[in-house]
Protein backbone atom coordinates (compact mmCIF):
# COMPACT_ATOMS: atom_id res chain seq x y z
CA UNK A 1 0.00 0.00 0.00
CA UNK A 2 1.26 3.57 -1.03
CA UNK A 3 2.54 5.49 2.43
CA UNK A 4 0.20 8.24 2.19
CA UNK A 5 -2.89 6.48 2.10
CA UNK A 6 -1.40 4.13 5.36
CA UNK A 7 -0.82 7.46 7.14
CA UNK A 8 -4.36 8.63 6.16
CA UNK A 9 -5.84 5.62 7.35
CA UNK A 10 -3.95 5.78 10.17
CA UNK A 11 -5.59 9.25 10.84
CA UNK A 12 -8.55 7.79 10.19
CA UNK A 13 -8.29 5.33 12.84
CA UNK A 14 -6.99 8.10 15.21
CA UNK A 15 -10.33 10.08 14.11
CA UNK A 16 -12.77 7.25 14.82
CA UNK A 17 -11.12 6.56 18.63
CA UNK A 18 -11.56 10.19 19.70
CA UNK A 19 -14.79 9.90 18.10
CA UNK A 20 -15.60 6.76 20.05
CA UNK A 21 -14.33 8.69 23.36
CA UNK A 22 -16.75 11.47 22.40
CA UNK A 23 -19.73 9.11 22.18
CA UNK A 24 -18.87 8.02 25.28
CA UNK A 25 -19.16 11.57 26.29
CA UNK A 26 -22.71 11.99 24.66
CA UNK A 27 -23.94 8.76 26.49
CA UNK A 28 -22.59 10.73 29.94
CA UNK A 29 -24.53 13.74 29.34
CA UNK A 30 -27.69 12.69 27.27
CA UNK A 31 -30.85 13.01 29.33
CA UNK A 32 -33.39 10.90 26.53
CA UNK A 33 -33.72 7.29 27.05
CA UNK A 34 -34.19 6.62 23.50
CA UNK A 35 -31.54 9.27 22.20
CA UNK A 36 -29.27 7.19 24.63
CA UNK A 37 -29.96 4.01 22.27
CA UNK A 38 -29.70 5.53 19.27
CA UNK A 39 -25.94 7.05 20.33
CA UNK A 40 -25.20 3.07 21.73
CA UNK A 41 -26.15 2.36 17.75
CA UNK A 42 -23.50 5.24 16.90
CA UNK A 43 -20.59 3.96 19.23
CA UNK A 44 -21.27 0.66 17.40
CA UNK A 45 -21.04 1.77 14.22
CA UNK A 46 -17.74 3.66 14.85
CA UNK A 47 -16.55 0.38 16.18
CA UNK A 48 -17.30 -1.21 13.00
CA UNK A 49 -15.44 1.38 10.85
CA UNK A 50 -12.61 1.42 13.83
CA UNK A 51 -12.02 -1.86 13.24
CA UNK A 52 -12.64 -2.57 9.62
CA UNK A 53 -10.10 0.76 9.06
CA UNK A 54 -7.81 -1.15 11.33
CA UNK A 55 -8.27 -4.68 9.39
CA UNK A 56 -7.14 -2.68 6.02
CA UNK A 57 -4.25 -0.50 7.69
CA UNK A 58 -2.70 -3.79 9.25
CA UNK A 59 -3.76 -6.12 6.48
CA UNK A 60 -5.58 -8.80 9.57
CA UNK A 61 -8.26 -10.36 6.77
CA UNK A 62 -9.85 -11.83 10.21
CA UNK A 63 -10.68 -8.26 11.44
CA UNK A 64 -12.64 -7.82 8.48
CA UNK A 65 -15.40 -10.83 10.14
CA UNK A 66 -15.12 -9.22 13.38
CA UNK A 67 -16.03 -5.77 12.10
CA UNK A 68 -19.44 -7.55 10.33
CA UNK A 69 -20.43 -9.07 13.48
CA UNK A 70 -20.18 -5.96 15.58
CA UNK A 71 -22.29 -4.37 12.94
CA UNK A 72 -24.84 -7.19 12.92
CA UNK A 73 -24.95 -7.50 16.68
CA UNK A 74 -24.23 -3.20 17.91
CA UNK A 75 -25.61 -1.75 15.36
CA UNK A 76 -28.71 -3.54 13.89
CA UNK A 77 -29.86 -6.36 16.78
CA UNK A 78 -28.86 -4.91 20.45
CA UNK A 79 -30.11 -1.51 19.44
CA UNK A 80 -33.56 -2.86 18.08
CA UNK A 81 -34.00 -5.30 21.18
CA UNK A 82 -33.47 -2.31 23.33
CA UNK A 83 -36.12 -0.15 21.25
CA UNK A 84 -38.38 -2.68 21.83
CA UNK A 85 -37.97 -3.28 25.61
CA UNK A 86 -38.16 0.95 26.14
CA UNK A 87 -41.60 0.54 24.01
CA UNK A 88 -42.80 -2.48 25.78
CA UNK A 89 -41.70 -1.17 29.35
CA UNK A 90 -42.82 2.20 28.14
CA UNK A 91 -40.23 4.10 29.34
CA UNK A 92 -40.33 7.21 27.78
CA UNK A 93 -39.20 9.86 30.40
CA UNK A 94 -35.50 11.27 30.94
CA UNK A 95 -32.73 9.53 32.71
CA UNK A 96 -31.70 10.13 36.87
CA UNK A 97 -28.61 10.72 37.81
CA UNK A 98 -27.21 10.69 40.88
CA UNK A 99 -24.73 13.46 40.38
CA UNK A 100 -25.24 16.13 37.84
CA UNK A 101 -24.55 16.42 34.13
CA UNK A 102 -21.50 18.98 34.78
CA UNK A 103 -20.02 17.19 37.42
CA UNK A 104 -19.70 14.53 35.95
CA UNK A 105 -18.40 15.56 33.04
CA UNK A 106 -15.59 17.28 34.70
CA UNK A 107 -15.04 13.96 36.71
CA UNK A 108 -14.99 11.75 33.47
CA UNK A 109 -12.25 14.40 32.29
CA UNK A 110 -10.22 13.60 35.32
CA UNK A 111 -10.76 9.56 34.00
CA UNK A 112 -9.70 10.62 30.79
CA UNK A 113 -6.53 12.32 31.79
CA UNK A 114 -6.08 9.19 34.75
CA UNK A 115 -6.73 6.57 31.58
CA UNK A 116 -4.14 7.64 29.15
CA UNK A 117 -1.17 8.30 31.68
CA UNK A 118 -2.28 4.83 32.52
CA UNK A 119 -1.93 3.40 29.10
CA UNK A 120 1.28 5.76 27.94
CA UNK A 121 3.51 2.46 29.16
CA UNK A 122 1.34 0.13 27.82
CA UNK A 123 1.14 1.25 24.72
CA UNK A 124 5.17 1.50 24.39
CA UNK A 125 4.93 -2.20 24.84
CA UNK A 126 2.52 -3.26 22.11
CA UNK A 127 3.26 -3.69 18.66
CA UNK A 128 0.35 -2.81 16.57
CA UNK A 129 -0.15 0.16 13.94
CA UNK A 130 -2.84 1.74 16.65
CA UNK A 131 -1.22 1.42 19.80
CA UNK A 132 -1.90 5.33 20.71
CA UNK A 133 -5.83 4.23 21.14
CA UNK A 134 -5.18 2.03 23.77
CA UNK A 135 -5.49 4.41 26.06
CA UNK A 136 -8.83 6.16 24.37
CA UNK A 137 -10.28 2.68 24.65
CA UNK A 138 -9.45 2.88 28.63
CA UNK A 139 -10.90 5.88 28.92
CA UNK A 140 -13.81 4.89 27.20
CA UNK A 141 -13.85 1.78 29.45
CA UNK A 142 -13.83 3.90 32.35
CA UNK A 143 -16.68 6.56 31.36
CA UNK A 144 -19.05 3.22 30.63
CA UNK A 145 -18.46 2.63 34.23
CA UNK A 146 -18.93 5.75 35.44
CA UNK A 147 -22.13 5.70 33.62
CA UNK A 148 -22.77 2.47 34.95
CA UNK A 149 -21.95 4.03 38.90
CA UNK A 150 -23.98 7.69 38.26
CA UNK A 151 -27.43 6.41 37.28
CA UNK A 152 -30.00 5.13 38.95
CA UNK A 153 -32.78 3.03 36.96
CA UNK A 154 -31.34 -0.33 35.89
CA UNK A 155 -31.51 -0.02 31.94
CA UNK A 156 -29.09 3.24 31.65
CA UNK A 157 -27.05 0.92 33.80
CA UNK A 158 -27.34 -1.54 31.35
CA UNK A 159 -26.75 0.24 28.79
CA UNK A 160 -23.18 1.48 30.16
CA UNK A 161 -22.79 -2.08 30.80
CA UNK A 162 -22.61 -2.23 26.64
CA UNK A 163 -20.94 0.52 26.07
CA UNK A 164 -18.15 -1.09 28.67
CA UNK A 165 -18.26 -3.89 26.47
CA UNK A 166 -17.71 -1.58 23.06
CA UNK A 167 -14.83 0.06 24.75
CA UNK A 168 -12.85 -3.52 25.74
CA UNK A 169 -13.46 -4.56 22.25
CA UNK A 170 -12.19 -1.50 20.87
CA UNK A 171 -9.11 -1.89 23.39
CA UNK A 172 -8.51 -5.35 22.54
CA UNK A 173 -8.61 -4.61 18.50
CA UNK A 174 -5.99 -1.79 18.92
CA UNK A 175 -4.29 -3.50 21.41
CA UNK A 176 -3.40 -7.15 19.80
CA UNK A 177 -5.51 -6.94 16.58
CA UNK A 178 -8.11 -8.28 18.31
CA UNK A 179 -8.90 -11.57 19.93
CA UNK A 180 -9.36 -15.26 18.41
CA UNK A 181 -12.51 -15.13 16.34
CA UNK A 182 -14.11 -17.91 18.92
CA UNK A 183 -13.50 -15.51 21.89
CA UNK A 184 -15.10 -13.08 20.06
CA UNK A 185 -18.02 -14.97 19.07
CA UNK A 186 -18.57 -16.17 22.55
CA UNK A 187 -18.87 -12.45 24.05
CA UNK A 188 -20.98 -11.55 21.39
CA UNK A 189 -23.86 -13.83 22.25
CA UNK A 190 -22.70 -13.58 25.45
CA UNK A 191 -23.86 -9.81 25.47
CA UNK A 192 -26.75 -10.78 22.92
CA UNK A 193 -28.00 -13.40 25.73
CA UNK A 194 -27.17 -10.43 28.59
CA UNK A 195 -29.27 -8.18 27.14
CA UNK A 196 -32.31 -10.93 26.77
CA UNK A 197 -32.03 -11.85 30.66
CA UNK A 198 -31.59 -8.10 31.79
CA UNK A 199 -35.03 -7.64 29.51
CA UNK A 200 -36.58 -10.49 31.36
CA UNK A 201 -35.15 -8.85 34.61
CA UNK A 202 -36.86 -5.64 33.95
CA UNK A 203 -40.31 -6.85 33.67
CA UNK A 204 -39.65 -8.96 37.12
CA UNK A 205 -38.00 -5.91 38.62
CA UNK A 206 -40.99 -3.95 37.94
CA UNK A 207 -43.75 -6.14 39.13
CA UNK A 208 -41.81 -6.89 42.26
CA UNK A 209 -40.76 -3.16 42.77
CA UNK A 210 -42.81 -1.15 40.73
CA UNK A 211 -40.22 1.05 39.83
CA UNK A 212 -36.89 0.56 37.75
CA UNK A 213 -34.71 2.70 40.46
CA UNK A 214 -32.46 0.47 41.84
CA UNK A 215 -32.14 1.74 45.30
CA UNK A 216 -35.27 -0.32 46.37
CA UNK A 217 -33.49 -3.18 45.88
CA UNK A 218 -31.27 -2.47 49.03
CA UNK A 219 -33.98 -2.77 50.96
CA UNK A 220 -34.83 -7.00 50.04
CA UNK A 221 -34.36 -8.83 52.82
CA UNK A 222 -31.71 -11.22 52.67
CA UNK A 223 -31.75 -14.75 54.59
CA UNK B 1 2.22 47.78 3.85
CA UNK B 2 -0.24 50.28 5.03
CA UNK B 3 -2.88 49.54 1.84
CA UNK B 4 -2.88 45.96 3.07
CA UNK B 5 -3.83 47.20 6.72
CA UNK B 6 -6.38 49.50 5.13
CA UNK B 7 -8.05 47.11 3.05
CA UNK B 8 -8.21 44.69 6.09
CA UNK B 9 -9.94 47.30 8.16
CA UNK B 10 -12.57 48.31 4.72
CA UNK B 11 -12.66 44.40 4.28
CA UNK B 12 -14.42 43.87 7.58
CA UNK B 13 -16.14 47.35 8.34
CA UNK B 14 -18.07 46.78 4.88
CA UNK B 15 -18.26 42.79 4.87
CA UNK B 16 -19.72 42.47 8.55
CA UNK B 17 -23.00 44.11 7.93
CA UNK B 18 -23.34 41.81 5.20
CA UNK B 19 -22.63 38.79 7.01
CA UNK B 20 -25.22 39.20 8.78
CA UNK B 21 -27.73 39.87 6.04
CA UNK B 22 -26.37 36.63 4.58
CA UNK B 23 -27.51 34.80 7.95
CA UNK B 24 -30.78 36.71 8.39
CA UNK B 25 -31.26 35.89 4.32
CA UNK B 26 -30.54 31.33 5.13
CA UNK B 27 -33.15 31.95 8.21
CA UNK B 28 -35.97 33.13 6.56
CA UNK B 29 -35.12 30.93 3.52
CA UNK B 30 -35.12 28.05 6.35
CA UNK B 31 -38.62 29.13 7.69
CA UNK B 32 -40.48 29.81 4.50
CA UNK B 33 -40.08 33.62 4.79
CA UNK B 34 -39.04 36.15 2.36
CA UNK B 35 -35.83 37.64 3.22
CA UNK B 36 -35.51 40.86 3.95
CA UNK B 37 -32.31 41.35 1.70
CA UNK B 38 -28.65 41.55 1.67
CA UNK B 39 -28.41 44.69 2.37
CA UNK B 40 -31.06 45.41 5.67
CA UNK B 41 -28.19 45.29 8.26
CA UNK B 42 -26.36 48.45 6.35
CA UNK B 43 -29.73 50.17 5.85
CA UNK B 44 -30.57 49.79 9.52
CA UNK B 45 -27.28 51.14 10.50
CA UNK B 46 -27.57 54.29 8.08
CA UNK B 47 -31.12 54.78 9.81
CA UNK B 48 -30.01 54.62 12.93
CA UNK B 49 -27.00 57.25 12.09
CA UNK B 50 -29.58 60.22 11.01
CA UNK B 51 -31.20 59.79 14.02
CA UNK B 52 -31.14 62.08 16.86
CA UNK B 53 -29.34 60.48 20.15
CA UNK B 54 -32.07 60.77 23.54
CA UNK B 55 -29.78 59.96 26.85
CA UNK B 56 -31.04 58.44 29.40
CA UNK B 57 -31.83 60.49 32.86
CA UNK B 58 -28.58 60.04 35.33
CA UNK B 59 -26.40 59.08 32.82
CA UNK B 60 -22.37 59.81 33.02
CA UNK B 61 -20.25 60.21 30.48
CA UNK B 62 -19.04 56.92 30.51
CA UNK B 63 -22.66 56.23 28.73
CA UNK B 64 -21.41 58.43 25.92
CA UNK B 65 -18.02 57.35 25.65
CA UNK B 66 -18.30 53.23 25.69
CA UNK B 67 -19.70 53.14 21.94
CA UNK B 68 -16.94 54.48 20.88
CA UNK B 69 -14.41 52.87 22.71
CA UNK B 70 -16.34 49.49 22.19
CA UNK B 71 -16.28 49.91 18.19
CA UNK B 72 -12.76 51.21 17.72
CA UNK B 73 -11.34 48.50 20.23
CA UNK B 74 -13.23 45.89 18.00
CA UNK B 75 -11.93 47.58 14.64
CA UNK B 76 -8.51 47.66 16.14
CA UNK B 77 -8.84 43.77 16.07
CA UNK B 78 -9.45 43.52 12.94
CA UNK B 79 -6.52 45.01 12.06
CA UNK B 80 -4.67 42.12 14.11
CA UNK B 81 -6.29 39.26 12.60
CA UNK B 82 -4.40 37.57 9.30
CA UNK B 83 -7.06 36.70 6.79
CA UNK B 84 -5.89 38.36 3.54
CA UNK B 85 -2.58 37.48 3.56
CA UNK B 86 -0.95 34.45 6.18
CA UNK B 87 1.32 37.38 7.59
CA UNK B 88 0.09 40.76 7.41
CA UNK B 89 2.15 43.97 8.40
CA UNK B 90 1.33 44.09 12.29
CA UNK B 91 1.81 40.08 12.41
CA UNK B 92 3.94 40.55 15.28
CA UNK B 93 1.35 42.10 17.25
CA UNK B 94 -1.27 39.13 16.08
CA UNK B 95 -1.20 37.04 19.06
CA UNK B 96 -4.12 34.80 20.18
CA UNK B 97 -3.94 35.46 23.98
CA UNK B 98 -3.46 39.70 22.91
CA UNK B 99 -6.85 39.13 20.51
CA UNK B 100 -8.82 37.31 23.36
CA UNK B 101 -7.41 39.90 25.44
CA UNK B 102 -8.56 42.85 23.39
CA UNK B 103 -12.23 41.29 22.91
CA UNK B 104 -12.62 41.20 26.71
CA UNK B 105 -12.10 44.53 26.84
CA UNK B 106 -14.64 45.49 24.45
CA UNK B 107 -16.98 43.43 26.42
CA UNK B 108 -15.92 45.06 29.31
CA UNK B 109 -16.23 48.56 28.31
CA UNK B 110 -19.74 47.20 26.82
CA UNK B 111 -20.72 45.61 30.35
CA UNK B 112 -20.08 49.33 32.03
CA UNK B 113 -21.91 51.27 29.75
CA UNK B 114 -24.87 48.80 30.40
CA UNK B 115 -24.23 49.56 34.42
CA UNK B 116 -23.84 53.02 34.52
CA UNK B 117 -27.54 54.06 33.95
CA UNK B 118 -28.39 51.99 37.10
CA UNK B 119 -31.62 50.57 35.31
CA UNK B 120 -32.76 46.81 35.86
CA UNK B 121 -32.50 45.51 32.77
CA UNK B 122 -29.38 46.95 31.64
CA UNK B 123 -27.75 45.85 34.88
CA UNK B 124 -29.22 42.20 34.25
CA UNK B 125 -27.52 42.34 30.83
CA UNK B 126 -24.26 43.15 31.67
CA UNK B 127 -24.22 40.60 34.76
CA UNK B 128 -25.46 37.67 32.65
CA UNK B 129 -23.00 38.95 29.52
CA UNK B 130 -19.91 38.88 32.50
CA UNK B 131 -21.38 35.42 33.64
CA UNK B 132 -21.34 33.84 30.19
CA UNK B 133 -17.68 35.38 29.25
CA UNK B 134 -16.06 33.86 32.00
CA UNK B 135 -17.64 30.80 31.79
CA UNK B 136 -16.40 30.45 27.85
CA UNK B 137 -13.07 32.03 28.82
CA UNK B 138 -11.53 28.27 30.17
CA UNK B 139 -12.67 26.80 27.12
CA UNK B 140 -11.36 29.71 24.72
CA UNK B 141 -8.54 29.09 25.91
CA UNK B 142 -7.72 25.65 25.59
CA UNK B 143 -8.47 25.90 22.36
CA UNK B 144 -5.69 28.23 21.60
CA UNK B 145 -3.20 26.36 23.33
CA UNK B 146 -4.38 22.99 21.22
CA UNK B 147 -4.16 25.16 18.08
CA UNK B 148 -0.63 25.93 18.91
CA UNK B 149 0.81 23.01 19.99
CA UNK B 150 1.59 21.96 16.16
CA UNK B 151 3.46 25.56 16.16
CA UNK B 152 4.96 25.96 19.34
CA UNK B 153 3.75 29.84 19.68
CA UNK B 154 0.00 31.34 19.93
CA UNK B 155 1.10 33.82 17.78
CA UNK B 156 -1.51 33.20 14.87
CA UNK B 157 0.95 33.50 11.50
CA UNK B 158 3.03 30.49 12.88
CA UNK B 159 -0.19 28.93 13.87
CA UNK B 160 -1.43 28.78 10.07
CA UNK B 161 1.93 27.76 8.89
CA UNK B 162 2.20 25.32 11.12
CA UNK B 163 -1.26 24.03 9.80
CA UNK B 164 -0.72 24.64 6.08
CA UNK B 165 2.74 23.46 5.63
CA UNK B 166 1.92 19.57 6.93
CA UNK B 167 1.13 16.97 3.99
CA UNK B 168 -1.68 15.42 6.27
CA UNK B 169 -4.50 17.22 6.92
CA UNK B 170 -6.46 15.05 9.07
CA UNK B 171 -6.16 16.03 13.13
CA UNK B 172 -8.72 14.08 15.30
CA UNK B 173 -7.60 17.01 18.19
CA UNK B 174 -7.93 19.91 16.22
CA UNK B 175 -11.42 18.79 14.65
CA UNK B 176 -12.54 18.31 18.34
CA UNK B 177 -10.98 21.72 19.14
CA UNK B 178 -13.30 23.01 16.13
CA UNK B 179 -16.46 21.61 17.67
CA UNK B 180 -15.39 23.60 21.06
CA UNK B 181 -14.70 26.65 18.87
CA UNK B 182 -18.31 26.66 17.66
CA UNK B 183 -19.95 26.27 21.20
CA UNK B 184 -17.57 29.12 22.06
CA UNK B 185 -18.34 31.29 18.97
CA UNK B 186 -22.07 30.59 19.61
CA UNK B 187 -21.35 31.55 23.65
CA UNK B 188 -19.37 34.98 22.57
CA UNK B 189 -21.31 36.31 20.05
CA UNK B 190 -24.86 35.88 22.08
CA UNK B 191 -26.27 33.44 18.86
CA UNK B 192 -28.95 31.30 19.78
CA UNK B 193 -28.18 28.05 22.18
CA UNK B 194 -27.33 31.34 24.17
CA UNK B 195 -29.21 34.26 23.65
CA UNK B 196 -31.42 35.45 21.13
CA UNK B 197 -30.85 37.93 18.57
CA UNK B 198 -34.11 39.02 17.49
CA UNK B 199 -35.71 38.63 21.32
CA UNK B 200 -38.09 41.61 22.05
CA UNK B 201 -38.88 39.89 25.52
CA UNK B 202 -36.56 42.23 28.34
CA UNK B 203 -36.32 39.07 30.53
CA UNK B 204 -34.74 36.30 28.52
CA UNK B 205 -32.03 38.84 27.14
CA UNK B 206 -28.58 38.98 27.31
CA UNK B 207 -26.72 40.88 25.25
CA UNK B 208 -29.76 43.29 23.96
CA UNK B 209 -30.48 43.96 27.42
CA UNK B 210 -27.36 45.93 27.42
CA UNK B 211 -28.34 48.02 24.67
CA UNK B 212 -31.62 48.88 25.79
CA UNK B 213 -30.67 52.42 26.48
CA UNK B 214 -28.73 53.20 23.49
CA UNK B 215 -30.21 55.24 20.67
CA UNK B 216 -29.35 56.71 17.01
CA UNK B 217 -25.82 56.97 16.11
CA UNK B 218 -24.71 55.73 19.55
CA UNK B 219 -26.95 52.33 18.86
CA UNK B 220 -25.43 51.78 15.64
CA UNK B 221 -21.78 52.13 16.99
CA UNK B 222 -22.68 49.17 19.29
CA UNK B 223 -24.69 47.31 16.27
CA UNK B 224 -21.58 47.33 14.40
CA UNK B 225 -19.10 46.68 16.65
CA UNK B 226 -20.79 43.49 17.40
CA UNK B 227 -21.49 42.78 13.34
CA UNK B 228 -17.64 43.25 13.19
CA UNK B 229 -16.70 40.87 16.17
CA UNK B 230 -19.08 37.72 14.87
CA UNK B 231 -17.04 38.34 11.04
CA UNK B 232 -13.81 38.08 13.01
CA UNK B 233 -14.43 35.22 15.38
CA UNK B 234 -14.88 33.46 12.13
CA UNK B 235 -11.52 35.01 10.25
CA UNK B 236 -10.01 33.35 13.81
CA UNK B 237 -12.41 29.62 13.25
CA UNK B 238 -11.04 30.14 9.77
CA UNK B 239 -7.38 30.96 10.77
CA UNK B 240 -6.98 28.34 13.03
CA UNK B 241 -9.46 25.63 11.77
CA UNK B 242 -9.45 26.08 8.07
CA UNK B 243 -6.58 28.41 6.30
CA UNK B 244 -5.46 26.85 3.07
CA UNK B 245 -5.97 28.94 0.24
CA UNK B 246 -4.48 32.21 2.42
CA UNK B 247 -2.14 33.69 -0.40
CA UNK B 248 1.37 33.94 1.21
CA UNK B 249 3.03 36.89 -0.55
CA UNK B 250 1.32 40.10 -1.13
CA UNK B 251 0.53 40.87 -5.03
CA UNK B 252 -2.21 42.29 -5.82
CA UNK B 253 -3.53 38.78 -7.71
CA UNK B 254 -2.89 36.25 -4.77
CA UNK B 255 -5.23 38.89 -2.40
CA UNK B 256 -7.67 38.92 -4.56
CA UNK B 257 -7.71 34.97 -5.58
CA UNK B 258 -7.54 34.57 -1.75
CA UNK B 259 -10.15 36.71 -1.13
CA UNK B 260 -12.69 34.85 -2.93
CA UNK B 261 -11.86 31.88 -1.42
CA UNK B 262 -12.42 33.56 1.72
CA UNK B 263 -15.54 34.89 1.09
CA UNK B 264 -16.95 31.22 -0.08
CA UNK B 265 -15.94 30.15 3.23
CA UNK B 266 -17.71 32.69 4.88
CA UNK B 267 -20.87 32.78 2.94
CA UNK B 268 -20.16 28.69 4.18
CA UNK B 269 -20.08 29.45 7.60
CA UNK B 270 -23.14 31.77 7.82
CA UNK B 271 -25.00 29.13 6.41
CA UNK B 272 -24.21 27.18 9.11
CA UNK B 273 -24.79 29.42 11.52
CA UNK B 274 -28.32 30.15 10.25
CA UNK B 275 -28.64 26.08 10.14
CA UNK B 276 -27.52 26.08 13.61
CA UNK B 277 -30.38 28.61 14.69
CA UNK B 278 -33.25 27.07 12.84
CA UNK B 279 -32.59 23.47 14.54
CA UNK B 280 -31.75 24.35 18.28
CA UNK B 281 -34.01 26.51 20.48
CA UNK B 282 -32.39 29.18 23.36
CA UNK B 283 -31.34 27.24 26.43
CA UNK B 284 -32.62 28.55 29.81
CA UNK B 285 -30.08 30.65 31.03
CA UNK B 286 -29.03 27.66 34.04
CA UNK B 287 -28.36 25.17 31.21
CA UNK B 288 -25.56 27.76 30.00
CA UNK B 289 -22.85 26.13 32.32
CA UNK B 290 -23.83 23.01 30.94
CA UNK B 291 -23.07 24.24 27.82
CA UNK B 292 -19.80 25.67 28.22
CA UNK B 293 -18.85 22.82 30.41
CA UNK B 294 -19.10 20.96 27.37
CA UNK B 295 -17.25 23.14 25.48
CA UNK B 296 -14.17 23.04 27.81
CA UNK B 297 -14.67 19.57 27.79
CA UNK B 298 -14.23 19.36 23.89
CA UNK B 299 -11.38 21.43 23.56
CA UNK B 300 -9.51 19.38 26.70
CA UNK B 301 -10.26 16.53 25.07
CA UNK B 302 -8.79 18.10 21.32
CA UNK B 303 -5.51 19.42 23.70
CA UNK B 304 -5.13 15.23 25.30
CA UNK B 305 -5.53 13.63 22.39
CA UNK B 306 -2.78 15.57 20.50
CA UNK B 307 -0.07 13.87 22.66
CA UNK B 308 -1.99 10.25 22.44
CA UNK B 309 -2.78 10.27 19.03
CA UNK B 310 -0.11 12.67 17.15
CA UNK B 311 2.84 12.39 18.45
Amino acid sequence: MAPHTHILLNRLVGFLGSALLLSSFAMLSMRRMSSLVRIFALQGLLLTLGTLSVAIVAGEPHLLFSALFTFIFKVLVLPIILFRLLERLRIRGEVEVLLNVPTTMVVGLFVVVFSFALASPISELASTVSRGLIGVGLAALLLSFLMMITRKKAITQVLGFLGMENALFFSAINATYGMPMVVELGVAFDVLVGTFVFGIFFFQIRETFESFDLKHMDNTQTE
Amino acid sequence: MVAVEAFQLLFVLLFAPLLYGWIAIVRAFLSNRTPAGLLQPWRNLLRLFRKETVLPEGHSILFILVPPVFFSVIAGASLLVPFLLVSPPLAPVADAVMLVGLFSLARMTMALGAMDVGTPFGDMGARREMMVAFLTEPATLMILFTVSLWSGSTSIPSIIRSLTDGHDPFHPSLLIAALAFILVFLGENARIPIDNPTTHLELTMIHEAMLLEYSGPLLALMEWGSMQKLLLYLLIGIDFFAPSGMPEDPTLLSVLAGSGILAGKLLLLGSGIALIESLFAKLRIFRVPEFTALAYLLSTLGFLLHFVLEV
